[in-house]
């Protein structure tokens, strides 16, 4: 199916939101992620369903003022 | 010493870690300024990437707390979702809240910053909402559970000083027991001092350091700065006045009219 990850357009194959993320390459990183702009803590990826046209965020810490 | 939601911090200086020249800089700026708290972000991160790893990394090494921004939000929703994502990356219900409503000035909008800090707090966050200098606005974050207030010195990166100080001074007088931390603006060591003088807790600064020629140098008289108006603030100041006032006295001064 294909979602928008970080502003642009991926197929995916999977459809849990950890799947995803491992398929995405984020496997063992840490990241943070909204679907349709809610969070999505940690420890609900794996019963997160991912559907077609959804918008997911995948962020990681980095600079601020 | 600055005390934010019951944790005691060892020095009057936030420090931002953007657009130093390299990681050492910034770590070595840290170390001059003994700087407390570090202010971070979040940002979209590619599959494969390291590159918020290795960041998290040189910041856990430099032994401050982290205070995450929402910084490029322009709603409330958009800023309550990244405070969420940062208190799970950093482990910290600190925040320090950003609803930008103009793109030139990145003015706070005051309506999205009430709202998100209402929410926010109600979620178990502690909110430290970057505002402007109004009164009534800051009366509003304090009512919706924010124990801390950042207002504006002058805009984002702008390197002005205090634009407002009569404005600064009603917030102190009229929120004596609010910590206040002067957020923005701040471009020279001698509007850091000014802002202790006024009775500031705190000033949260990055630019002013980071673009310096010498980072590390500037971060240091940032932090000498900070102390001597904090210190010259606790010794309570003469009065100024019009006249002159002879300091040398004047009894048995010779040729006396």
């Amino acid at each position: 199916m294909t979602i928008t990850v970080n502003g642009e357009t991926r197929e995916v194959q999977k459809s849990a939101l950890s799947a995803i993320l491992d398929e995405l390459g984020y496997a063992d990183q840490a990241v943070a992620t909204a679907l349709n702009g809610e969070f999505v803590p940690a420890a609900q990826r794996e019963v997160t369903s991912v559907h077609p046209g959804d918008r997911l965020e995948v962020v990681s810490p980095q600079q601020g003022g | 010493m600055p005390t934010f939601y019951g944790s005691a911090i060892d020095s009057p200086l936030l420090l931002g870690t953007a657009q130093y020249p390299s990681p050492a800089v910034l770590a070595e700026s840290f170390r001059r300024s003994g700087a407390g708290v570090a202010t971070v972000s979040v940002r979209r991160e590619a599959g494969g990437s390291r590159a918020g790893e290795d960041f998290w990394r040189l910041i856990r090494g430099l032994g401050v707390r982290v205070l995450p921004n929402t910084a490029g939000c322009h709603s409330a929703k958009e800023a309550i979702t990244t405070a969420a994502m940062a208190r799970e990356l950093f482990d910290t219900p600190w925040v320090k809240l950003e609803v930008i409503g103009d793109t030139d000035t990145l003015q706070p909008d005051p309506f999205g910053l009430v709202e998100a800090a209402g929410e926010l707090s109600r979620q178990g966050f502690q909110v430290f909402p970057y505002t402007t200098e109004d009164l009534v606005l800051a009366d509003r974050l304090v009512a919706a559970g924010c124990e801390v207030l950042m207002p504006w010195g002058s805009p984002i990166g702008s390197g002005l000083g205090l634009a407002n100080e009569y404005a600064l001074r009603t917030l102190r007088a009229r929120f004596p027991e609010i910590p206040l931390v002067v957020d923005a603006g701040i471009g020279l060591p001698s509007h850091a001092l000014r802002a202790m003088e006024l009775g500031y807790d705190a000033v949260l600064l990055n630019t002013a350091v980071a673009r310096a020629g010498d980072p590390p140098a500037m971060a240091e008289a940032m932090a000498r700065a900070l102390e001597a108006g904090r210190l010259g603030r606790a010794a309570d100041p003469m009065e100024p006045r019009d006249m002159a006032a002879p300091s040398t006295p004047v009894i048995g001064q010779a040729f006396l009219p």
